[in-house]
């Protein structure tokens, strides 16, 4: 026992942490061998990122004890995890774009008062760096001109240059293109042969295939499996990862499907930076069906819902919605949407769905404002949007009845029955649904996904955008799975299981 | 450090905090007051003497309060568009200039039932055009609106002086004025107004233009609270990324909340131009942009908290001249002083009394 | 040909007398923006600061005293701005605006009771003022150095050091100075104290150098000028610096032609020219003449995550 101690350069026991009332992570114990490869694998939620946030000192566990090279340590801050040569790529890089390579590498960690020697000392490690481990970046190159690849490289270097014996990877490749992904994982390789303890987070199955040792799989914050990565295969992670779904009951009867209501062909998006956020996407809802999108967050949905609601024009293909055709030369606005009878549930009810500040009886007609029967003659009718809300209230059960009170005070839950209701008391023809129950109390969950099939019967076509993959089998008629942008399968409901979804939504099969 | 911003009760946000900010404000003014030699209790008694003790002098009061609520209503009706619009002075300026313009070419041939409402729609029609021009560059060239209006202030003033010395300088005047307006151009005072229905006050520079502003109040509480551009507008403010969502054009949205405000902002030009001076003359807006800001941030932003801290401004510039004539320790920039210390207390520091207001209530929530 | 000649030195001169004011208040106010706080409070700093030279040098009959109560004065409101914006994370703007009014209306309110001159402190004459150096009739006394040497300071300090380094980054991303384990707060109130400090001496060349004592408003958006000039260089030292020569030569240039009628041209209107530094901004900030790039934490309070 001493002895296997000794050869971890990283052990966890029994780590916990709760954020209110969310069990992030359950009394977690893991053991990092040093100069190898660690992939931990997991969904949206699995707690992953939080365990590593506690390792690198960002959060501070509830219970449970940090060992490096067999030592207790304590971890307040990133300071300390550097401090024991641990070193944080963050999915969000925190590069100066305005500053040079070199100018972000000593960015802390000048080594004086005056800039020039420790420049001068960056780069010659810089050039041992690049010598030892292939890891080339132009120290002179402004970050903004350099490719999202790159930038990463420089972070990977930022933690090299400090020191660091263990790196830790947050979704490395979510930013990257397939060959700059397989670039990084040419660098780890190296450096892993160099002695340096590596540990990836990802929920990319090659990935993990394709470099690590071992495998920590977690799920609902808890561990559940650890696998030698020669000893395991993509289908074994992928039914550890998803688990078994316990499907809520919905009675639901079979789809009745009508014509098509939306249709999409050949959808692209491209951002200011070239990056392909929505690549050739056909997707087809009908009348009286539930369409679920599922995948993990961050493949293309929330910028799929965006285009399909009217917020961003597409860049290229096009979109049908009740007879409306749309594409980049001929825009629309959600406003034309709306009146199209295409209702949307954002997926960010805070940011999106409502304004805190607001009273909800103004959250009520949110987007509706100009319209019958709460606007006549340019004013709007405070009375009858009171009552409305009231209405709204009642039959969407939205506690407490207070049209009067500010949308913030109402719970996640309430907030987002109210949304629900607004976008679904019009009688819409088309709903777009993202993250429906997201962050929403247990008795809320069960209405809300009541409330959808219910639309769905009365002939409504809704599309469904879930990173819960039971919320997407217990409500879809037809599952859509989205990876890196692109639709890469569909599965009737009947027919989904588990281990092909988790498989597709780690992008290791396209069915 | 999230505790800052923990919710209290209603009534203590809406009425308490801003009473702890204006006391510290004020606590602070006493302070200065006592450093120059003066009994801060006996100064107050002056001011409030000097604002509210004769009919003349809450004349005055009102008619400095006038000037506050125009002013306070453009910096509010920009802000709950999440636009911080600093170039009420310049717009209420050229506000003037479109006011001047109006009746210097008009005054000789229509009656005042038309001239008067004319030059007031010029005064709102120059303002927002002034107020446009940064927007416009806000919503489609990214410039940022805080810097833009600030500039737009100084070019302004300089086209102004440029203006009035070169071009609308009365002929054989020495001092850069227009020739005097006629009489169908002229606001009537409140002295006046209130004869005619047989009550009689002592003269003062209050001048129907206050009726204006009240309007002006309802007007923007029906706009903001009860319209959908209002609704509009306010999203947008809150949260830009929700008024999207809603189908609310932004651009659109910036051009219409600083028009609105700009043409609010050339509201001081009718109490000034129309209703005092009767002629163009320099400078005559000096100030009351600025205080708008305060003003604005005091009241909340609300039409009727607007009304309430512009009747507190005009009672402490009016008040403070009073007191200036009276204390000759002290000058009627103490005014000035309180304004900026208000704008620090109910503006930057906000904040400030959150945690001790927390500390008091903590035990009911 | 004489007489060009020392029509060009004297404008020279004039415009590097009118310059000195704007090129100290602008290497302050980079300090500050360069560190993600936005300072519109410039003008209230160095009137203060103009203020206290005057009443100090005045009352002590040492300019070497003002210059130091200028720099306090000055410091004070950039704790003040610091304190409502860093540790309070209020609106910057708000700030700035307020400081700007407390200035205005505190420095006459003080003249006034303590020198009963309707504002203005008593005309300053001898060692109570800062004397030119070497050339009289140039006014070349020592701030105005003291100026020229502030922008290669400015320039090394922002360019070549380990603060200029985490100045400049915490002004763009300070989650990146954080997570170096550099505390944001302390870098931008040096920040915001080092923009005191110019701030100071700036107020203070115009009531004890340039000038014989305060007058109320004085700055007369000298403070505002500057922060065109820091827009106008990008916020970059040397070519702020040039935006502040071209906009003191373009005043030199507005006293001179007052009332002289240019060929072909007619009368170019004073006023034109004076709102010159204010145009050239806004067609520069319109997107005309080139973007700008403000650091891009400029205005935003930092907030840790929770």
């Amino acid at each position: 026992m001493q002895e296997l101690t000794a050869d971890a350069a990283i052990e966890l026991r029994g780590i916990d942490k709760s954020f209110g009332s969310v069990h992030a992570v359950r009394g977690v114990s893991v053991r990092i061998e040093r100069g190898s490869i660690t992939g931990i694998v997991g969904e949206n939620g699995a707690g992953k990122s939080t365990l590593m946030s506690i390792l690198y000192g960002l959060y501070r566990a509830d219970a449970g004890e940090i060992l490096v090279d067999g030592r207790p340590v304590e971890m307040a801050s990133p300071r300390d995890a550097i401090g024991h040569g641990i070193g944080m790529v963050h999915q969000h890089f925190m590069l100066v774009d305005s500053f040079t390579v070199l100018e972000n590498l000593v960015l802390g960690a000048e080594g004086g008062a005056l800039l020039a020697r420790g420049l001068a000392a960056a780069r010659t490690e810089l050039a041992r760096l690049a010598r030892d481990y292939g890891l080339t970046v132009d120290p002179d190159a402004r970050v903004a001109d350099l490719s999202v690849g790159e930038q990463q490289r420089v972070e990977i270097l930022k933690v090299l240059l400090r020191g660091a014996r263990i790196l830790i990877l947050d979704e490395p490749s979510a930013v990257l293109t397939p060959q700059e992904t397989d670039r990084l994982l040419q660098i780890l390789r190296v450096l892993r042969d160099r002695g340096v303890t590596v540990v990836l987070i990802t929920h990319k199955l090659r990935e993990i295939l394709a470099v690590t040792e071992k495998v920590i799989v977690m799920r609902r914050g808890e561990v559940v499996a650890e696998r030698r990565t020669a000893d395991t295969n993509a289908e074994d992670l992928a039914e550890l990862m998803v688990g078994r779904k316990v499907r809520f009951d919905l009675d639901k009867a079979p789809a009745r499907k009508g014509e098509t209501l939306l249709a999409a062909r050949h959808l692209s998006l491209v951002d200011g930076r070239g990056v392909r956020l929505l690549d050739d996407i056909s997707l087809e809802v009908k009348a009286g069906e539930i369409v679920g999108i599922a995948g993990v967050s961050g493949n293309g949905q929330t910028e799929l819902l965006q285009v399909l609601s009217g917020i961003r024009p597409p860049s290229g293909g096009e979109f049908e919605a009740c007879g409306r055709k749309v594409d980049a030369t001929h825009p629309v606005d959600p406003a034309e949407m709306r009146d199209l009878g295409v209702a949307h549930v954002p997926e960010d009810r805070l940011r999106q769905g409502l304004v805190p500040a607001f009273l909800a009886s103004e959250t009520s007609i949110l987007g509706y404002q100009d319209r019958e029967p709460f606007c006549h003659n340019y004013i709007l009718d405070g009375p009858a949007v009171g009552k409305y809300c009231a209405d709204l209230m009642e039959r969407f059960d939205v506690r407490p009845r207070t049209p009067g009170l500010l949308s913030s005070s109402f719970s996640g839950g309430n907030q987002q029955k109210l949304i629900l209701a607004r976008e679904m008391a019009r009688d819409p023809k088309v709903l777009l649904v993202g993250q429906p129950t997201r962050g929403v109390d247990i008795g809320a969950i069960e209405f809300i996904r009541r409330e959808l099939v219910r639309s769905r019967d009365a002939g409504c076509a809704v599309l469904v955008v879930s990173v819960e993959l039971e919320e997407i089998l217990s409500l879809a008629d037809r599952i859509l799975v989205m990876f890196a942008g692109r639709i890469v399968g569909e599965v009737a409901a009947g027919q989904a299981d588990e281990r092909t979804l988790g498989l597709m939504m780690a992008g290791a099969r396209a069915a | 450090m999230s505790a800052l911003r923990r919710p209290l009760p209603g009534w203590v946000e809406i009425g308490l905090l801003p009473l702890a900010n204006i006391a510290l404000a004020f606590l602070v003014v006493s302070v200065i007051v006592a450093i120059i030699g003066v009994d801060p209790l006996h100064a107050l008694r002056l001011l409030v003497l000097g604002a509210l003790g004769s009919s003349e002098s809450i004349g005055y009061t009102l008619y400095y309060a006038t000037n506050f609520i125009f002013t306070g209503l453009a910096v509010a009706v920009a802000f709950h568009a999440g636009l911080f619009n600093i170039g009420g002075e310049g717009q209420a300026y050229i506000g003037g200039l479109g006011c001047g313009l109006a009746v210097l070419a008009l005054d000789r041939y229509l009656p005042g039932l038309l001239m008067i409402p004319l030059a007031i729609l010029a005064s709102a029609a120059f303002g927002a055009a002034w107020a446009a021009i940064p927007a416009w560059m806000q919503a489609w060239r990214g410039s940022h609106i805080v810097i833009t209006t600030i500039m737009f202030n100084f070019v302004a003033s300089a086209l102004m002086v440029y203006l009035m010395v070169n071009v609308l300088i009365a002929p054989g005047s020495m001092t850069p004025q227009s020739r005097g307006f006629g009489a169908s151009a002229q606001v009537p005072s409140m002295q006046a107004a209130l004869q005619w229905i047989g009550i009689a006050v002592a003269p003062s520079a209050l001048n129907l233009s206050l009726l204006l502003a009240l309007l002006s109040c309802v007007g923007v509480w029906i706009f903001l609270w009860h319209t959908p551009w209002g609704y509009g507008l306010r999203t947008m403010g809150h949260n830009p990324e929700a008024a999207l969502y809603a189908g609310t054009n932004l651009k659109r949205t910036t051009m219409l909340a600083m028009c609105l405000s700009g043409a609010l902002a050339g509201g001081v030009a009718v109490n000034e131009l129309l209703g005092v001076h009767h002629r163009l003359v320099l400078d005559f807006a000096a100030g009351y942009g600025f205080t708008g800001i305060a003003v604005a941030l005091m009241g909340r932003g609300h039409p009727l908290g607007i009304v309430l801290a512009a009747l507190l401004f005009g009672a402490l510039q009016q008040g403070g001249a009073e007191l200036a004539f009276e204390s000759p320790r002290i000058t009627r920039e103490m005014v000035v002083v309180i304004q900026g210390l208000v704008i620090l207390f109910s503006g930057a520091l906000v904040h400030l009394p959150r945690p001790w207001l927390q500390a008091l209530f903590a035990r009911r929530g | 040909m004489e007489e060009a000649l020392s029509l060009v030195t004297a404008t020279l001169a004039a415009t590097l007398r009118v310059a000195t004011p704007l090129v100290l208040c602008a290497m302050g106010g980079l300090f500050s923006e360069k560190s993600g706080i936005l300072d519109v409070g410039l003008e209230g700093k160095m009137l203060m600061a103009a203020f206290f030279a005057a009443a100090t040098a005045s009352l002590t009959g040492s300019a070497w005293m003002g210059v130091g109560a200028a720099i306090l004065a000055a410091e004070v409101l950039a704790l003040l701005h610091g304190f409502a914006c860093i540790t309070h994370r209020g609106n910057q703007v708000v700030s700035g605006i307020a400081i700007n009014i407390l200035a205005m209306g505190l420095t006459v309110v003080l003249g006034a009771a303590w020198f009963g001159r309707g504002g203005q402190t008593p005309p300053l004459t001898g060692t109570e003022r800062l004397n030119p150096i070497f050339f009289p009739v140039a006014g070349d006394n020592i701030l105005v150095y003291g100026a020229l040497l502030a922008v290669p300071f400015t320039w090394w300090l922002i360019a070549r050091t380990r603060f200029g380094l985490r100045l400049r980054a915490v002004g763009e991303v300070p989650l990146a100075v954080d997570a170096a384990g550099i505390s944001v707060s302390w870098l931008r109130y040096r920040a915001v104290l080092l923009c005191g400090l110019f701030a100071g001496l700036a107020g203070a060349y115009l009531s004890i150098a340039q000038n014989a004592g305060f007058s109320r408003d004085m700055t007369a958006g000298q403070g505002f000028i500057a922060l065109a000039a820091i827009i106008f260089g990008r916020w970059r030292p040397v070519p702020a610096f040039g935006a502040c020569l071209a906009f003191g030569l373009l005043d030199a240039i507005a006293i001179r032609l007052q009332g002289v009628r240019l060929p072909g041209v007619g009368e170019v209107p004073v006023q034109l020219i004076q709102a010159m530094p204010y145009l050239l901004t806004l067609f520069l900030l319109a997107g005309f003449i080139g973007r700008t790039v403000a650091p891009k934490a400029a205005g935003v309070p930092y907030e840790k995550e929770p």
